[in-house]
């Protein structure tokens, strides 16, 4: 019968030869890390590891650029890895690691190549060539493999320096940030790809590339990229899921301010030839907040959880917390107004906007002004 | 004529209006940011210290000091609960409707008006027409209702994704049990029983078992967050819950006692871990339970659970050597003294009460001059208050070994007034041993009046020529130049030079003063050396840095204010464990009602509603499709062409 035509085709027979082959090299990845390491992970990292596993063939499976982005990373990491013989001294010395694969090479390469893309995605944009804005998503791309390499290098070696310092690359401000351009980017990736436009990678670009500032400022002036043990307090399996969906809020959270940016340009007819329709950037700006929203709270509930076994309390009222709920009412408001109330547009784009300040104080300000900061400094 | 509205309809109108939820949104927000910018729960002098008296109590009345216990903001709360309780209310039967019903009565003219319809032809005869299109939409996933019509029209309404309308209801009441969850571990309870004088808080500094029963709160409290410190080897069965500018007294339904706290350290000496070996007793427990609480892992006892929070001195034993800097040719003598208690110095009108307060076995300092360097461990420090007679204290931090600074070692003391100020720091040369004795004992030949006379005869002496008056003058003159450094160091020297000196002559003299000063202090350093048996310093730039790290000294040591300079030199530590303990009944509230946020958020991001309408129009060999959803985003518009494509193929297919 022709109706068979229109029968959409069940998720599993949709699968590829590839995606059944990424899988089960994920899940052998996994196996051979349980096999090797189980005896110094606890049973929430076990899960973690194998809900990894899951997660990304799952992603891999709906968007096959991140089984490739994920089979890139494994591979270079485990260059990296091997070329260091278990010795952090190669780090210097070894021509691969010292230009391309030690986490601080990797990370720099990262740093280099958002600038480009950016430069790219612009050049395109006032070219308004699709060629030049192809090349600028795969700069995209492959800063972000090597963001990722960098980071799992960084792993590895934090491990090298001594076995009780090694941690998950998440744990201190330079990390984050890194953490934050790489999350931050493949969810414009996502979009680009859902709205099938790439006029918007620019404006994406600018916040990812505020970030690699900070973090070339935090390297060279403050020498922060060294890898620091972990105090007491973060030792725990809560940071390898509280801090990845916090950075998946921040990061959606700051692709809507932009997206909202390039909106408010569009009305004043700045560009407005150049970019897509004003109701596709409305329509993007709210899916990422959405994103953002559902992460963040999930985040924040894992915090409190956190908190709970490491504070003694899940809720203290302090700083960060605090900060944390305002950001969350914040944009709270913000959907109430745009699902009940159907509101649309330039204000809701403005408050988006806005709305980067106060989550940038609650990622940053709190940390800067509102800590206690060495007292030591009159020496 | 519109039927009057009565007032409590309005009143509920605005409670569960969107407008009234946004705005307590926002007011708490607003509110919440006080609280992270006044620090909150501190001790009430240091509102005092920092504010003043009139804007202490200004704070302390609207209750900024503790903002998320103040009244007012715990009635922003049960407005935001009330509020969404009611919304919740207002909406719900609306939206269990809107997830069950399939509107299978809208009529033909309705949908002509939906802004996503369009009509299809067909050849197809009714019957078949229809068993296609139940066969598209369940493939599809929808669920639908057919219905013929009088005309003989046959109406197939579709819907999916409604249980989107489920997302509303749970987010809401999730909002709703957070709440209630977090108003349980609230200390509303005492709240109210205060104001009704049935408890007070204890701002005494007594013994716990003399705190009264009124500022007790009984082992059956419950939810409550208190804490307790406990030295090694003590034992405890009360917590303390602090309050304001006092506390309360929480009675334990069993016994703690601390037999061992460690503190271990990675190679860096950043601290790695804090672990406290507890042994927790009860009647009602046959053994002792032993236990090991460290940081993220708390141990859990009748529903009380107890973490590491903190840890502090629990009474270490601290010897020094106390030099007494008015003193002219002694070492220091051994003092000793017990962290957090107390002992005098001298008597009558010089009396002074030191107060051992505080011990650090470890500081981590980062003492590279461009602050680059990788902080290290640089040993223990004590800090100690010095009281006079008429109560003004002085807080001393000093050092027990010589810190690394530009290179060169020094005993370094920190000095400060009040707890608001930054201490100013006092930097003694160490010597050549590594020790304090070669400053100290220079420092008492240049305040010698007999050693003044020697050292400036010596250094006289040494001068080349050999004009008798001009080297008495000399001599004289290097007299006058250290007796006047000995009274008043730089200061008194620059007062001098100023009022003898014309002005463009001072920066020369001065440069020549501070060059025979030098001279002559390592004239007397070299007998300081002479009178306690060891060879002479060498004349090398290190010693010559020494003396001028030592005059420095010397100078600072005007501004340090005190008579004495406690230097330690061992120690026998003994620490306290802090911890917290919670009952807290609400926790699988806030936790249930987390879960239950999560699964409302994604359900309503992420499941789609829609709702199809297929009307089948044998006469008009026409089926009209329409579609609709509650939100009105750029999706519908995409389903709905797909959908409008794929039924055009369809129809076309089987035509």
């Amino acid at each position: 019968m022709s109706t068979l035509s229109v029968k959409p085709t069940s998720f599993w027979q949709s699968l590829s030869k590839f995606d059944w082959i990424y899988a089960v090299l994920l899940l052998a990845g996994g196996i051979f890390s349980y096999q090797r390491y189980a005896g110094f992970m606890d049973i929430y990292e076990v899960s973690f590891l194998f809900g990894a596993v899951a997660l990304f063939s799952y992603l891999g499976w709906r968007w096959s650029a991140i089984a490739r982005l994920v089979l890139g990373v494994a591979v270079l990491s485990l260059i990296g890895v091997y070329s260091y013989h278990g010795d952090l001294a190669n780090g210097g010395q070894r021509f691969l690691l010292k230009f391309l694969l030690a986490s601080q090479s990797a990370v720099m390469w990262m740093n280099v190549l958002f600038v480009l893309a950016m430069l790219t995605y612009w050049l395109a944009l006032f070219q308004k060539s699709a060629f030049t804005a192809k090349v600028a998503s795969a700069l995209t791309w492959a800063a972000t493999l090597f963001g990722f390499v960098g980071l799992m290098v960084r792993w590895y070696e934090s491990y090298l320096i001594a076995p009780d310092v090694g941690h998950i690359p998440i744990s201190n401000l330079y990390e984050v940030f890194i953490l934050f351009c790489l999350i931050t980017s493949l969810l414009y990736l996502h979009y680009e790809k859902l709205f099938n436009t790439r006029q918007l990678g620019g404006f994406v670009l600018v916040v990812i590339n505020a970030a690699v500032g900070f973090i070339l400022w935090y390297t060279f002036d403050r020498h922060a990229n060294e890898i620091q043990p972990l105090v007491p307090a973060l030792q725990s399996y809560w940071m390898k899921i509280h801090v990845p969906a916090n950075f998946i809020g921040y990061g959606a959270f700051s692709l809507a301010a932009m997206v909202a940016g390039a909106y408010l340009l569009a009305k004043h007819g700045v560009l407005a030839s150049r970019l897509p329709a004003p109701h596709v950037l409305d329509d993007l700006m709210y899916k990422a907040i959405a994103v953002g929203f559902a992460f963040f709270t999930i985040a924040t509930i894992l915090g409190a959880m956190w908190a709970a076994e490491a504070w003694g309390g899940y809720w203290s009222w302090d700083p960060k917390e605090t900060w944390a709920l305002i950001v969350w009412l914040n944009y709270a408001a913000w959907l109430h107004l745009r699902l009940m109330k159907g509101l649309r547009g330039t204000v809701l784009a403005w408050w988006a906007l806005v709305g980067l300040l106060v989550t940038t104080f609650a990622f940053l300000g709190v940390n800067m002004f509102l800590s206690g900061l060495h007292s030591y400094g009159t020496l | 004529m519109k039927a009057p509205i009565s007032l409590s309809q309005r009143v509920y109108e605005l409670l569960s209006s969107m407008r009234f939820a946004v705005s307590l949104l926002t007011l708490l927000g607003v509110a919440s940011i006080i609280g992270t910018v006044l620090k909150q729960n501190e001790p009430y002098t240091n509102y005092i210290v920092k504010f003043g008296q009139f804007w202490f109590e200004l704070f302390e009345m609207l209750g900024l000091l503790d903002v998320y216990h103040a009244a007012w903001f715990l009635l922003i709360l049960l407005f935001l609960v009330v509020s969404t309780t009611l919304c919740v209310i207002r909406n719900a039967p609306l939206m269990v409707k809107e997830w069950q019903v399939y509107k299978e009565h809208a009529t033909e003219k309705s949908l002509r008006l939906f802004g996503h319809q369009v009509s299809l032809a067909t050849t197809q005869p009714a019957a078949a027409l229809q068993t296609q299109l139940s066969d598209f939409l369940s493939t599809e996933r929808y669920t639908f209702k057919t219905r013929q019509q009088d005309n003989g029209d046959v109406l197939i309404a579709a819907k999916l994704g409604t249980h989107q309308r489920l997302g509303y209801i749970f987010t809401h009441v999730a909002i709703v049990v957070i709440c209630f969850g977090g108003l349980l571990d609230g200390n509303l309870p005492f709240k109210v029983q205060e104001l009704l004088g049935w408890k007070k808080i204890e701002t005494r500094d007594i013994s716990s078992r003399k705190v009264p029963a009124e500022s007790r709160l009984g082992v059956d409290n419950l939810s409550f967050r208190a804490n307790m410190t406990l030295p090694e080897g003590e034992r405890d069965n009360v917590a303390f819950v602090r309050v304001r500018d006092g506390y309360l007294v929480q009675d334990l339904p069993f016994t703690v006692a601390l037999k061992d706290f460690r503190i271990e350290h990675y190679a860096t000496g950043m601290p790695k871990s804090f672990e406290s070996d507890i042994v927790i007793t009860d009647p009602e427990l046959a053994k002792p339970i032993e236990a090991t609480i460290r940081v993220n892992h708390p141990y859990t006892y009748k529903g009380i659970a107890i973490y590491q929070s903190d840890f502090q001195d629990g009474g270490s034993e601290l010897k020094f050597k106390l030099w007494d800097l008015a003193a002219s040719n002694q070492d220091g003598f051994d003092v000793d003294g017990v962290v957090s208690q107390k002992g005098s110095l001298g008597d009558g009108a010089q009396k002074m009460t030191v107060e051992f307060n505080e011990f650090r076995q470890f500081n981590i300092l980062n003492l590279s001059a461009d602050g680059k360097g990788k902080p290290h461990n640089v040993g223990p420090n004590t800090t100690l208050k010095l009281r006079n007679a008429s109560g003004q204290a002085r807080e001393y931090m000093s050092y027990m070994q010589p810190l690394q600074l530009d290179g060169r070692s020094y005993f370094v003391s920190g000095m400060r007034e009040t707890v608001q100020d930054e201490f100013k720091y006092l930097r003694i040369p160490a010597d050549d041993a590594l020790e304090i004795n070669g400053f100290m004992h220079l420092r008492q030949t240049l305040r010698n009046e007999q050693a003044i006379r020697d050292i400036a005869s010596q250094v006289a002496k040494q001068m080349p020529g050999d004009n008798a008056p001009l080297k008495a003058q000399f001599e004289q003159s290097l007299q006058h130049l250290l007796v006047t450094f000995k009274q008043g160091g730089y200061s008194e020297l620059s007062r001098i030079i100023e009022s003898a000196v014309p002005k463009d002559q001072r920066e020369q003299a001065a440069q020549t003063y501070l060059k025979l000063l030098n001279r002559a202090a390592l004239q007397g350093y070299q007998m300081s050396r002479a009178q306690r048996q060891l060879p002479p310093a060498p004349e090398t730039q290190e010693t010559a840095m020494f003396i001028q790290d030592s005059l420095n000294a010397m100078n600072d040591l005007f501004f340090y204010g005190t008579p004495y300079y406690f230097q330690l030199k061992n120690y026998t530590l003994k620490q306290a464990s802090g911890f917290q303990l919670t009952r807290s009944p609400g926790q699988n509230w806030v936790y249930f009602g987390s879960v239950m946020l999560v699964l409302g958020i994604f359900a309503m991001f992420y499941i789609k509603e829609r709702r199809l309408w297929l009307l089948i129009k044998p006469a008009q060999q026409e089926v009209l499709l329409a579609m609709s959803s509650n939100r009105k985003n750029m999706d519908l518009d995409q389903d709905f062409a797909r959908v409008q494509q794929q039924l055009t193929a369809l129809l076309q297919a089987t035509a």
